[in-house]
């Protein structure tokens, strides 16, 4: 049995202190002055003086060319950049506690389809996957506060919340059946309330099953809730997508979104599951655990790294080819402002996991593994940050003091969780029925 | 003549350990035929790893450069097409539109052409007559074949106590 250890306790906590210190800075330092706006405008004006003759201009997107309102009308231009420079803590906020929820939730899905599907295994792996979804609790938690103070215009992540928005947008008025605050917040709650509904169940149950015989009821318990959270989570994994994510380019629509997330999600959890795992085994706990067992881990990193590129090209290609202005804005915001944080996920996410990973033997070892895992974490924060920062900060955008202390701070309470979740139980699954073959599972 | 002794099993975990016993003796096992692929059987057996997928690599590389050559002959030289109003005579310019048929050639050369080559080296063609000694390995036994080394009967014994349901003595075909 593990137990929390004193080091990894003080370490995560010294990671949210710090992480907490930065946030809290950050915020307080957030308000800017109107003349504060313009020297900031005016730097950044300098910077882009070459690329503003290219001219953005066709977009009818606002934050695309906003450098058009700048001659228009010059006070709401301000405004909106103050707006905008104004939000970015809070958005390095969201994206970091969306992309640890996005971890807790992948390896919450990923347990339920090894439950679902009675994989063998596995089993050895379930109290990891326990302890790596703990922290979706308070993460459920700090996302719906902030979904809150968004709605509440305290934030301004998203842009279709505030009335001033709403009144003048005929697209959004088509749009409010839908997308108006109180059934977005109806929609969070029930998502998160469901979610972490299954997680609570499936822990109890699973915990339970260590004193029952095998094959006992709360193992068939589990297995039923399992189905039920599948059914549920295809339904409201595609419409959080669209909520939580796409509904910050307000105007800009794609159907396939919603699996993009999904598959930068699932990566990414069986990513982490991979590394704790590691981790535990270089502490000398989960003997059980053999090579086979992560080699099956990094295949899943492999073949998800690949669908994870499937997805984006299909979305870019399909938009490049059609050429049509209400699509293309997406990329042309990100092309234009974001070009080294849009980039860099092609090598990131795909053309380093998928030459270190190719090799069968090469996912036996732990370096690999490791070293493909770190560039698959790295790489899909970066691309939430390429989800949520582009709609909501425009070009005021930058990895500085508010966006390292954000991932700080979850990295601290994540690894606090998970960790003394997985203290909390044997680290072993005895009682299931499909125990002996998950320990004897080799390829 | 060197003689051959068949073993047969009923379940795939019983004849893994009983290919490791035989090894184990410094036996040579023949071949084993089982009715599905038993994961970890070929590392028993001593098997040289499979050079499978080196083919399958050139295969799918083939496939990608035919690929590569097919759309820049039909729509860059042959008959330059104007996809939705990108530059024409460019390749470069209108690729991303083509890298669906890329990857599917690419995985069309690597697959067949991998059957293929599997069929040709096992020695597989229509109409060829089974090789398999006993007709029961195509349903649920296992069959192991060892060459006879010294004494006969102590390789039978070995082999009932590995837990074979059935074991003969052939003569080497």
């Amino acid at each position: 049995m593990y137990t929390f250890s004193g080091k990894i306790k003080t370490f995560s906590l010294a990671l949210m202190l710090i992480g907490a210190i930065g946030i809290a800075f950050s915020l307080a330092t957030a308000h800017k002055t109107n003349e504060q706006v313009t020297t900031i405008l005016s730097q950044e004006h300098g910077a882009h003086e070459a690329h503003n003759a290219e001219a953005t201009h066709e977009t009818a997107h606002k934050e695309a060319s906003h450098k058009v309102e700048a001659h228009d009308d010059a006070a709401a231009h301000l405004e909106h950049a103050k707006t905008q420079i104004e939000t970015r803590p809070w958005s390095a906020i969201y994206v970091a506690a969306f992309f640890f929820f996005m971890i807790t939730l992948g390896t919450l899905v990923f347990y339920a389809i090894q439950r679902a599907s009675q994989a063998g295994w596995s089993i050895v792996l379930y109290r990891v996957m326990e302890g790596i979804s703990r922290s979706m609790v308070p993460f459920s938690v700090i996302i719906f506060v902030l979904l809150v103070l968004s709605a509440l215009n305290i934030t301004h992540i998203f842009a279709w919340m505030s009335p001033e928005n709403a009144a003048h947008d005929e697209i959004l008025h088509l749009k409010s059946a839908y997308l108006n605050v109180p059934f977005f917040l109806i929609r969070a709650f029930i998502f998160l309330a469901g979610w972490n509904l299954y997680r609570f169940l499936s822990r109890k149950y699973s915990l339970a099953e260590d004193n029952e015989p095998i094959n006992g009821v709360s193992y068939n318990k589990n297995f039923k809730a399992t189905i039920a959270f599948i059914f549920f989570f295809g339904i409201s994994e595609y419409l959080m997508g669209v909520d939580w994510l796409m509904s910050i380019d307000h105007h800009w629509f794609s159907t396939l979104y919603p699996w993009y997330v999904f598959a930068s999600m699932i990566v990414t959890a069986v990513t982490v599951i991979a590394m704790v795992t590691i981790y535990l085994k270089s502490k000398g706990f989960l003997a059980e655990v053999n090579d086979s067992h992560i080699h099956d881990l990094a295949k899943f990193m492999f073949g998800f790294s690949i669908f994870w590129t499937y997805l984006w090209f299909a979305q870019y290609m399909l938009i490049w080819y059609s050429n049509q202005g209400e699509e293309t804005v997406y990329f042309v915001m990100r092309m234009d402002h974001y070009k080294t944080i849009f980039f860099s996920m092609i090598p990131l996410n795909f053309i380093f996991p998928f030459l270190i990973l190719m090799n069968s033997d090469f996912k036996r070892k732990y370096v690999f593994v490791l070293m493909g895992g770190i560039a698959i974490v790295i790489g899909h924060y970066i691309d939430i940050f390429n989800l949520i920062m582009p709609g909501s900060v425009g070009a005021h955008w930058g990895i500085g003091i508010p966006e390292i202390s954000a991932f700080l701070f979850f990295l601290g309470l994540f690894v606090f969780c998970t960790f003394k979740t997985i203290g909390k139980a044997k680290l072993m699954a005895d009682n299931n029925p499909f125990i002996e073959e998950s320990k004897h599972y080799h390829y | 003549m060197s003689k051959i002794v068949r073993a047969l099993y009923n379940d795939d975990d019983i004849l893994m350990d009983a290919v490791k016993t035989v090894k184990s003796k410094d036996y040579h096992i023949e071949e084993v035929f089982t009715p599905f692929p038993v994961h970890g059987l070929d590392k028993a057996m001593g098997l040289k790893p499979t050079r499978l997928a080196i083919t399958s690599f050139l295969y799918g590389l083939t496939g990608f450069l035919f690929a590569v050559w097919m759309t820049n002959y039909m729509m860059i030289q042959d008959w330059p097409q104007d996809i939705g109003g990108k530059p024409s005579f460019s390749y470069g310019q209108n690729v991303l539109g083509w890298v669906t048929i890329l990857f599917e050639m690419t995985v069309f050369f690597a697959a067949h052409l991998m059957v293929i080559t599997f069929y040709l080296r096992s020695r597989l063609w229509p109409f060829k007559e089974a090789e398999n000694p006993d007709v029961r390995t195509t349903d649920d036994h296992f069959l192991m074949e060892v060459v006879v080394k010294g004494d006969e009967n102590a390789l039978s014994e070995l082999l009932k106590d590995s837990g074979a349901v059935e074991v003969s003595i052939v003569e080497a075909h």
